[in-house]
């Protein structure tokens, strides 16, 4: 599924949309250049999963992961930082892939070999204008591709 | 006056840091994992960002700290431990070591919130009256306002909502391709640029809003080096020395020109006569002689961390213990490490 987003606050719409729709245990990875809108989608997820702690969502670049609670627990992961798919391994990624918790990864490509393995569900976003982005989504669960049909 | 010595330890990010620090003031060893040349010493690792790193630090960074400061851990009156927010499996490294002194030295434990630790590392080895005041910390992984009223009674009045500052720093120094860490890199390569050849956009948010926006400038660079919408080429490469030190020194300003103009805005609404400035960008000279000029302005005082308590050490941890012993505010030997702050 392809959407086009024309505005920040139209990406963060699409993140709360996704939000609504999971249940637990995906593992979400996130393929895009900087400023192409990943954290912005990531606070729209913790909306709909109603952390009621999406204002604090920020880039976890430096602490590299953060953590919030809500209808399910959303594990927050920044892979900018982390070299390689061992580094990620190393912080204990595995423990966090369960079925009480959604796993979103930031920059998902660079620890692909991992991420891979849990078969996530992929969000790539470019650059498509000065607002607009292009978010491509792959290997979507039937009920979060119904949730999405309207921004299509 | 009889001397009141509390170890500190630090693990929240990268740096594994221990330190000996007297009343709140006095450091008496300060060792950061990251800066000395313990794997030499010792044949440990250059830390990484695991926690295993942290763990292979610790014991030779506590060695260190004693050495240095030449005591017994008898002489000591608490540990003190950085337990949130951070990295869960990083804190969980000095809070389990701090437990465990803690225990078996008999002493009282203190849980610090590394934040707020950050800006008692202004009083260190100084002598001046802080408070009130309002307070910056300003880092790679924070960029908070406090309403300050004493060490212990901190207020958050605005945060970022996005990117820290100091995240900023580093995408736009990867963005130009210049060495890591890219604050001190775009600081240096911005002394010989214009900081008025590029407007970039400043983002204040809300009128009246505290709260900080980083991530709208990072992607303003990236598109003045690679075309709007990301179509053109990336002229990086073959740009002059010229043109990106103006590009660093331009983004250096409006990232400090939204950080001074919130802060003083901050002090004038609690009339604050203090400002205090700490946290890893704190070391940043541009940031602090705007900030400087600003507060000369408003004959406000400004208090700004020495440069080496700017980044993350266990000496503030340590220094912000002192005020929660006094006030008996002690922890118990089940505590956990918080990713968020208490």
């Amino acid at each position: 599924m392809e959407i086009i987003s024309r505005k920040v606050e139209q990406t963060i719409e699409i993140g709360q949309a996704i939000g609504e729709a999971v249940g637990g245990g995906e593992v979400i990875a996130l393929i895009g250049e900087l400023g192409t809108g990943k954290t912005h989608l990531i606070k729209g997820m913790a909306k709909g999963i109603a952390t009621g702690q999406d204002d604090e969502v920020t880039s976890p670049t430096f602490t590299l992961i953060n953590e919030y609670e809500g209808r399910v627990k959303l594990i927050h992961i920044d892979a900018y930082r982390l070299e390689n798919a061992r580094q990620l391994e190393a912080l204990g990624f595995d423990e966090f892939c369960e079925a009480d918790n959604v796993v979103v990864i930031e920059w998902a490509d660079r620890v692909w070999e991992l991420a891979a393995e849990f078969e996530p569900i992929e969000i790539h976003l470019e650059h498509a204008g000065p607002t607009e982005r292009k978010i491509r989504l792959d290997n979507l669960p039937q009920a979060m591709a119904e949730k999405l049909m309207c921004f299509n | 006056m009889e001397k009141t010595l509390i170890l500190g330890l630090e693990s929240s990010c990268d740096e594994t840091a221990a330190a000996i620090v007297d009343r709140g003031r006095e450091v008496l060893s300060s060792v950061v994992a990251s800066q000395a040349d313990l794997h030499e010493k010792y044949g440990g690792v250059v830390p990484e960002i695991a926690a295993r790193a942290h763990l292979e630090n610790l014991l030779p960074v506590l060695t260190e700290t004693f050495d240095q400061a030449n005591i017994h851990p008898d002489q000591l009156a608490a540990v003190a431990v950085a337990h949130c927010p951070g990295l869960t499996p990083s804190l969980l490294i000095a809070v389990t070591a701090a437990k465990t002194l803690a225990w078996a030295w008999n002493k009282p434990l203190i849980a610090i919130n590394h934040v707020h630790s950050h800006l008692q590392a202004v009083m260190l080895e100084q002598s001046q009256q802080c408070f009130p005041s309002v307070a910056l910390v300003v880092s790679g992984g924070h960029t908070s306002l406090y309403n300050c009223r004493s060490p212990l009674e901190l207020e958050l009045m605005g945060r970022t909502l996005d990117d820290a500052a100091g995240e900023a720093f580093d995408k736009v120094a990867m963005i130009l391709q210049l060495p890591y860490p890219g604050g001190p890199s775009i600081e240096k390569l911005a002394q010989l640029g214009n900081p008025k050849a590029i407007n970039f956009p400043r983002t204040y948010l809300k009128k009246g809003s505290l709260d900080f926006s980083f991530s709208g400038i990072k992607t303003a660079v990236l598109y003045h080096c690679r075309g709007q919408n990301m179509l053109g080429n990336n002229r990086v490469a073959t740009m002059s020395q010229q043109e990106k030190a103006d590009i660093c020194a331009s983004f250096q300003a409006a990232v400090t020109d939204v950080l001074v103009k919130k802060t003083v805005t901050a002090a004038q609404k609690v009339s604050a006569q203090c400002v205090i400035l700490g946290g890893g960008v704190a070391a940043n000279s541009y940031l602090r002689k705007q900030l400087q000029i600003r507060c000369e302005k408003l004959k406000l005082q400004l208090l700004v961390s020495p440069k080496k308590y700017c980044t993350d050490n266990a000496a503030m941890v340590a220094g912000l213990a002192w005020h929660k012993l006094q006030a008996n505010l002690l922890a118990n030997l089940d505590l956990e490490p918080l990713p968020h702050q208490a």
